[in-house]
């Protein structure tokens, strides 16, 4: 699920920026699935410049229709529901790209990804991002970003956490952070650990992760 | 040719419909498997009825498989009465008619005798199967049993296994040809006869399932036939009533009472989970073939939920599926009628699979 309703291309460029460095992420000719793939700008990006063998799952009908229409394989469907039919490292990546907040049990999503996946990429908005902090302290209303931009009442995204929030996770969940890559607002991407730091001035933040198996 | 009951039928025929040309390493074809009451005919005027192709919307020159690209091959289902041998035939045994002698037939039988049509054009490899209702099921019978023999597999508005609700609906159908007294035990060939009146109730009671409420009420409401009030008799007062006839009594000039029988009963034996251990994902597993699963939001005969479970069985061992549910409150009959966004979901499936497979123009 995009965080922009409809599939506009002129979405913002700080959410293309994210979609590049997740393909830098993914090594050539990997088997990867995307959940969440929207229009298949991702899925397309990877199969031309990276020759993947990519599937996608997405919810909304009209990003099924454009994927398939631009000869994706894409199945309608629901992170929440769908990710358990699949057996375990059966892609090398799983990629869940700014939907992880818009899903009903993040958790169970995050622990279908390390399992489907060898690796799992996962890109999410940051609420710990001082805009949003500074908004709610000053104005004392939910915080509405540029790329953030639904009322409180409308918003898909249920389920907000903070880079903090999402490493102390990953970290109770036994899945290994094996890179970290922390986008600031309207600036120059940073590869810096996910600290209090990455917390205040990442606008959105891009993970690679492992499952550490026992 | 064994059977899946355990008879043997042969010699045979297999009357089939081709369309454009096959290209030089014939890589362009395409199987298109017809439906219940379908036929070879896909993309001309119907030699019975003079009516166009039933899926013309879809196969021609500049289509979305379009015959100036690919080589489009049909062939009429075994059992069926447009060429390919079925229950009005002669026994070869007898002199007469099979009528109700004729074996009792499976999707998988249908399918066999396509691949030996298949073998005789000299294809190596089909670049798609594809079906809508009845088709579908043979283009998942296909995927199945002849994987190394397709790359892509498009089953539309179609099931892994017919439901309960399906099977009693022909039963309904099947009951009435058979309380018609001119079934004759199946042998009204030679009396010069027809169960004309049977077999048009169980088109009319069959066209029903093809349709959904909405469209029936967008098409037809509660409005007269050609009167101002209720005859308070039973004639078709309604025109819902007077064109559910007119279905029922042009259907049985160009289709066998017999036929509609064994193929009814072909799509009821259907279940591709029981031939597989009970797991439906047991039949994908390791296939190479890339799907493209299509179904209409209003089928109620075939509903979204059957091809989900298709999709699902496809995840479980990790295929390779596409699967999208097309808006349209036109019913199962959608994916004959005029729906772009289907129209439009088929061609790009079709384009990416030929830029990968390397199709050359014919």
């Amino acid at each position: 699920m995009p965080l922009d309703p409809g599939y506009a291309p002129d979405r913002p460029q700080d959410i293309r920026v994210d979609l590049r460095l997740i393909a830098e992420m993914v090594e050539a000719n990997a088997r990867v699935l995307d959940v969440g793939c929207g229009d298949g700008e991702l899925l397309a990006e990877l199969t031309r410049a990276k020759g993947v063998d990519g599937r996608g799952i997405e919810l909304s009908m009209a990003g099924v229709h454009a994927c398939v229409s631009r000869g994706l394989s894409v199945v309608q469907g629901d992170a929440d529901t769908d990710l358990r039919d699949y057996p375990d490292q059966a892609f090398d990546y799983v990629i869940l790209s700014q939907t992880l907040q818009a899903t009903r049990a993040p958790k169970e999503v995050l622990a279908n990804l390390v399992r489907i996946g060898r690796r799992a990429i996962v890109s999410f908005p940051n609420f710990g991002h001082w805009r949003v902090r500074l908004a709610l302290l000053l104005q004392g209303r939910m915080p509405k970003t540029s790329h953030l931009s639904y009322e409180w009442w409308e918003t898909p995204n249920i389920h907000f956490c903070t880079i903090t929030d999402f490493v102390v996770l990953c970290r109770d969940m036994d899945i290994e952070i094996e890179q970290s890559v922390i986008l600031p607002r309207g600036g120059r991407v940073r590869r810096m650990k996910p600290g209090w730091q990455a917390n205040w001035l990442g606008e959105q933040a891009v993970f690679l992760l492992k499952k550490r198996r026992g | 040719m064994p059977l899946d009951s355990g008879a043997v039928i042969g010699p045979f025929t297999v009357a089939y419909q081709t369309y454009g040309t096959l290209n030089s390493d014939r890589s362009n074809a395409v199987l298109v498997c017809h439906a219940l009451t379908g036929d070879q005919f896909v993309a001309e005027s119907h030699p019975i009825t003079g009516k166009p192709g039933w899926w013309s919307l879809v196969v021609g020159p500049g289509r979305v498989i379009d015959t100036d690209r690919y080589y489009v091959i049909c062939a009429n289902v075994l059992g069926g009465c447009m060429g390919t041998t079925g229950p009005k035939d002669i026994d070869p045994a007898t002199g007469r008619p099979f009528g109700v002698r004729f074996p009792v037939i499976t999707i998988g039988d249908m399918v066999r005798a396509q691949k030996l049509l298949i073998d005789h054009l000299g294809i190596e490899k089909l670049l798609c199967v594809i079906g809508g209702s009845m088709g579908g099921m043979q283009v998942l019978e296909w995927a199945v049993r002849y994987p190394e023999r397709l790359h892509a597999a498009v089953p539309i508005a179609a099931a892994a296994r017919h439901s309960a609700q399906n099977i009693a609906f022909h039963e309904v159908g099947r009951q009435a040809i058979m309380a018609d007294p001119d079934w004759r035990g199946g042998d009204y060939y030679a009396a010069g006869v027809r169960p004309t009146r049977g077999l048009s109730v169980a088109r009319m009671a069959a066209h029903i399932t093809y349709l959904s409420e909405a469209a029936l009420h967008r098409k037809f409401g509660r409005n007269l036939q050609d009167r101002q009030a209720l005859s308070y008799g039973f004639d078709a007062d309604f025109q819902v009533e007077s064109y559910l006839r007119h279905q029922g009594i042009t259907f049985v000039d160009r289709f066998d009472a017999n036929s509609y029988l064994y193929i009814t009963r072909a799509m009821d034996y259907f279940d591709l989970a029981r031939d597989h251990g009970g797991a439906l994902a047991n039949a994908f597993r390791g296939t190479p073939v890339r799907f493209c699963i299509v179904s209409f939001s209003s089928d109620w005969l075939f509903p979204t939920a059957e091809s989900r479970a298709i999709v699902h069985a496809l995840n479980a061992v990790a295929g390779n599926v596409s699967f999208v549910e097309i808006e349209s409150d036109k019913g199962h009959d959608a994916f004959l009628l005029d729906e772009p966004e289907f129209h439009r979901v088929l061609h790009g499936f079709l384009d990416g699979l030929s830029g990968r497979v390397g199709v050359r123009r014919s």
